[in-house]
């Protein structure tokens, strides 16, 4: 249910850059601890916002390009997209009340 | 949440609250575990643990305290995630106020840690996550071939620059003393990397860049000289500062806001206990944390023993 997807360099654009609706992208490595304390919150919002919001997960060990692109310097940082562009960047764990707030304004 | 009893409210999802958990809920009192983020505390950013007895081979610190967690869940400590805004004391009741609601407890015990302190420099807060760092095992690998800079000379900030060392191709230690505080095992480390470089006696002003961090502005405070570094990052370990807001007026701060206890980590509110780092005199360490918090505990039972027959 709502599971966010894994996008790469290749696919980006047209995953996240062309989609319909706005997108939480998740930077994000392995080795990353914060990273996976907001991987769990970040699952539970994609289900909360499954067809509102599309979810996606880059893995900047793998993807350099694209967090180069966005120059993420930090993770996990969340971009919220609307329309192909980024509207907000929320570096380090945050709580899911505050993600939530950040979405609700993506798309209000 | 309508107002729910307890007997005891830890505060704090770190080493001190979670040690302090494994303890009430094997005493059988009725205990809940408030975090405002996510259990780990302040230590999951550390990476490896070296020095927590019974891993000889280092354990994660996430894996370290994941590893609490469900110990003391398994005795039946509950756990909300929740922001602790007030807490007030009524009669023998303490109220504690949460984003989530209200709880009331018996006894409270404060492992609410500490968070690292900002300089307070200009680009600090613009630069966050854009060269701005607090956690070097995170972000190393995206400073790869970078210069970067740590601020700081205690063990954290020493163990961040050990960290970008693996990556950087140089990391300067900024410190505005001029030896390092650092545990000696960490500062042979330090002066044994060859791509790690030292500015002594040295302040950073302001961060400075485009859409990135670009340079630093320091100033030596021994002779007054101001410069620029350039660096594409600069992590920040200068010290930290206790999560201790919600008990101003309520129980006694020192001058840096850390709780006074005594040593069985009681406050002078009978019934309001802290431990771990945001207690008075903390040396900041997981085990003595875990130690703090199973002190806090047993005389967290003892005082509602005594108070309520319990």
């Amino acid at each position: 249910m709502g599971k966010p997807i894994a996008v790469t360099d290749d696919t980006f654009e047209a995953e996240v850059i062309k989609a319909k609706i706005p997108a939480l992208v998740d930077f994000w490595a392995p080795w990353c601890s914060p990273c996976r304390m907001v991987a769990p919150l970040v699952e539970e919002l994609a289900t909360e916002y499954e067809g509102k919001v599309l979810f996606a997960k880059v893995d900047v060990d793998e993807n350099p390009k694209m967090a180069n692109k966005y120059g993420i310097m930090s993770i996990p940082t969340l971009l919220i997209f609307k329309g192909g562009n980024p509207v907000s960047h929320i570096v380090g764990f945050r709580p899911k009340s505050e993600l939530k707030k950040s979405l609700d304004a993506a798309l209000g | 949440m309508p107002d729910q009893e307890y007997d005891v409210i830890i505060i704090g999802g770190g080493p001190a609250g979670l040690s302090a958990g494994i303890y009430t809920a094997r005493a059988r009192l009725k205990s809940v575990l408030i975090e405002k983020m996510a259990t780990g505390g302040a230590i999951v950013n550390a990476g490896e643990v070296e020095n927590y007895p019974g891993f000889p081979k280092g354990i994660g610190g996430l894996e370290l305290t994941q590893q609490m967690d469900e110990q003391a869940k398994k005795f039946g400590l509950e756990s909300i995630i929740a922001e602790v805004t007030e807490l007030e004391i009524k009669e023998d009741k303490k109220i504690i106020k949460t984003s989530g609601g209200d709880l009331t407890a018996k006894a409270v015990i404060v492992a609410s840690g500490s968070e690292r302190a900002k300089l307070g420099v200009p680009g600090e807060d613009k630069y966050m996550g854009k060269g701005v760092g607090y956690c070097a095992v995170c972000d190393g690998f995206l400073y790869r071939d970078k210069v970067v800079a740590v601020v700081g000379g205690g063990n954290a900030a020493i163990n961040e620059a050990l960290e970008l060392a693996k990556f950087a191709s140089k990391v300067i230690v900024i410190y505005r003393r001029n030896e390092l505080r650092a545990t000696k095992i960490v500062q042979e480390r330090a002066f044994a990397t060859p791509n790690m470089e030292f500015m002594w006696n040295t302040v950073i002003e302001a961060i400075e860049g485009d859409d990135l961090v670009r340079r630093l502005r320091v100033c030596n405070v021994a002779t007054d000289e101001k410069s620029a570094v350039d660096v594409s990052g600069v992590f920040v370990a200068t010290g930290s500062k206790p999560n201790t807001e919600f008990l101003k007026g309520i129980v006694p701060l020192d001058e840096t806001g850390t709780v006074i206890v005594n040593e069985k980590m009681e406050t002078a509110v009978p019934g309001i206990l802290a431990a771990g780092d945001v207690r008075v005199n903390s040396i900041r360490q997981v085990v003595s944390a875990a130690g703090d918090g199973a002190v806090a505990a047993i005389y967290a039972e003892k005082y509602i023993h005594e108070k309520f027959k319990h």
